[in-house]
């Protein structure tokens, strides 16, 4: 499957990835009618941590073995045996926050947009590169095949 | 063909089968499960009584998990006998079950202490969705509940009640509610929440005695508490805690402690004989020892990991430890380990907001984190975890760990790039 790598030494800390992360969760996908219409704005499921002069964007890693599917207490996550993608699924989360506790990444986050339930990267579903990847101008962010 | 029997089709005996089914499509299954229902979450039990989750959405896997795993399911069956010799699992209607690989998942059961009056119509307990079902029955257009406890069970129970319009009053005997898992700051922000939803909170107290109604002795009419007060109601919760089920074993030669002793690989002292879960006693990662955690990620991984085992894969169980995430009145809670340790060897950092109801706390021994709390604000409890559960030294950069800014890149480079693996 392919896992997108994030390289400290090049992300400038710019934060378009989180830009183009919420536009594309947004219901319009338009970065403009995401941050200035939308109430509450969709969440960025990508975090962009800083401490100068260091910058990292940080997403789910669609884990080998997902400590958040283990610990997951209703089954909405789950990893997909055919793409390897981690999927979380929304109509049977029931807002638990244990994937959170177990997520070595601090990748999983609460959905403002319903604080049911937890949101995370999905990889862009429907799109040969997630918007982060495709965004980031310093290629911080890397689109890769891994072996699985 | 290896025959594996699975006495419980919890998340411990779902782990195994998926674990057995990674390695070996062939093995004959059977699962024995004294629950009718197909496989379902268990904490979700109070989102159900609720009226917020219908069954359908409990489902813990897809509603054909134990087909699709040509798994053997006796539903609605109960395990009431072993022959270790023999190698059999007896049932209740006398049928014999013939086990090549066992694995005993039989949960925990409420406990219920000796209170006068437990017997009568409208005394509950609250584990499985039995008790919600008859709870959700019972509990139109009842005025007032009693929930005796106030732990994880019992909080829970509560706020499903409130929701159900229940006017409910919450009877701790200790000091504070969720004091297993709490400190007391955190314990009164829950408690305040609590409150401003309507229920009466009394701690320091518990129910001495169930009393009858008047026109009606064998249903329940009220409690009577510690201190004499006697407070009316039509339904009282038991929710004290849950005790490992080992009924099963007694009289054999499996070994049990408070639950059934298991080594890291999920083995009791009988070959071939394994346990997770509610009913087992295994390793604790912080306490450094075995001990029973009757918590749900806790039996799944057990399951997992027993579930390899069996089959042969030879995969160490890296241990549980008390870890709770809540969402109780919306108060999102993360608590993990130690949290309220005593004696002086303890390092205790704490974050507090009161205008904001966050407060965090990180509970530190020879620069290892033994213990954390985080209420509102837990989007970083997973690494903070990871760095617990893999016992790292934080020397150097402990001090960071409750910073606004924390996250990855406040680890220490090489172990930032051993965790994302590049």
């Amino acid at each position: 499957m392919k896992k997108i790598f994030s390289n400290g030494e090049f992300c400038m800390g710019c934060g378009l990835c989180e830009v183009y992360c919420i536009a594309q969760h947004s219901k319009s996908k338009d970065i403009l009618k995401a941050y200035k219409r939308e109430y509450p704005r969709p969440i960025s499921r990508i975090r962009l941590e800083e401490k100068r002069p260091l910058s990292l964007a940080v997403q789910c890693r669609h884990c080998e073995e997902p400590p958040c599917v283990d610990a997951c207490l209703s089954g909405a996550m789950h990893k997909d045996e055919e793409t390897g993608i981690v999927v979380h699924d929304d109509g049977k989360c029931m807002g638990c926050w244990t994937c959170i506790m177990v997520c070595p990444f601090g990748a999983i986050r609460m959905d403002p947009l319903n604080r049911k339930v937890v949101a995370k990267c999905d990889l862009c579903p429907g799109l040969e590169v997630p918007v982060c990847v495709a965004n980031c101008p310093n290629e911080a962010l890397v689109y890769r095949e891994v072996e699985t | 063909m290896v025959e594996y029997v699975i006495i419980g089709g919890s998340a411990g005996g779902v782990g195994a089968v998926e674990a057995i089914r990674e390695v070996d499509p062939a093995g004959a299954i059977t699962v024995i499960s004294e629950e009718p229902f197909p496989q379902y979450s268990r904490p979700m039990i109070a989102d159900f009584l609720s009226g917020e989750t219908p069954f359908e959405k409990m489902t813990y896997r897809d509603g054909k998990f134990w087909e699709r795993n040509g798994v053997h399911a006796l539903l609605g069956r109960k395990a009431v006998g072993l022959d270790l010799t023999k190698r059999q699992v007896r049932l209740d209607d006398g049928d014999e079950v013939a086990f090549e690989k066992l694995l005993i998942a039989t949960g925990g059961r409420p406990f219920i202490p000796g209170i006068e009056g437990t017997e009568k119509k409208g005394v509950f307990t609250f584990t499985t969705l039995s008790d919600a079902e008859a709870l959700a029955e019972m509990t139109n257009g009842v005025e007032k509940a009693i929930v005796i406890g106030g732990g994880l069970i019992g909080v829970g129970a509560t706020e499903a009640l409130v929701k159900r319009e229940v006017e409910v009053t919450m009877v701790e005997l200790k000091d504070k509610v969720l004091s297993l898992i709490l400190d007391a700051a955190a314990s009164d922000i829950v408690e305040k929440v609590i409150k401003k939803a309507g229920v009466t909170v009394v701690t320091g107290q518990t129910v001495k005695r169930i009393v009858g109604r008047r026109d009606d002795d064998a249903s329940v009419g009220g409690a009577v508490l510690t201190n004499g007060e006697e407070a009316p109601c039509d339904v009282v919760i038991v929710a004290i805690g849950v005790i490992p089920r080992t009924e099963l074993v007694a009289g054999t030669e499996i070994k049990v402690n408070r639950g059934i002793l298991v080594d890291r690989f999920m083995r009791t002292n009988v070959p071939d004989v394994y346990a997770c879960g509610d009913v087992a006693e295994a390793y604790d990662f912080i306490w450094g020892e075995n001990r029973p955690l009757p918590l749900w990620p806790v039996a799944h991984l057990g399951g997992r990991v027993a579930g390899y085992n069996m089959v042969g894969v030879k995969k160490e169980y890296p241990g549980g430890t008390a870890m709770s995430a809540l969402k109780y009145l919306d108060l999102p809670i993360i608590s993990v380990g130690l949290t309220n340790p005593d004696g002086g060897t303890y390092e205790t950092m704490i974050k507090y907001a009161p205008e904001k109801d966050v407060y965090k706390k990180i509970v530190l021994k020879d620069d290892l984190i033994v213990g954390m709390i985080l209420v509102n604000e837990i989007e970083k409890a997973g690494i903070v975890f990871h760095l617990m559960k893999n016992r790292i030294n934080v020397e150097g950069f402990g001090h960071e760990l409750l910073s606004d800014d924390f996250g990855l890149i406040t680890l220490p480079e090489n172990l930032r790039r051993m965790l994302l693996g590049d």
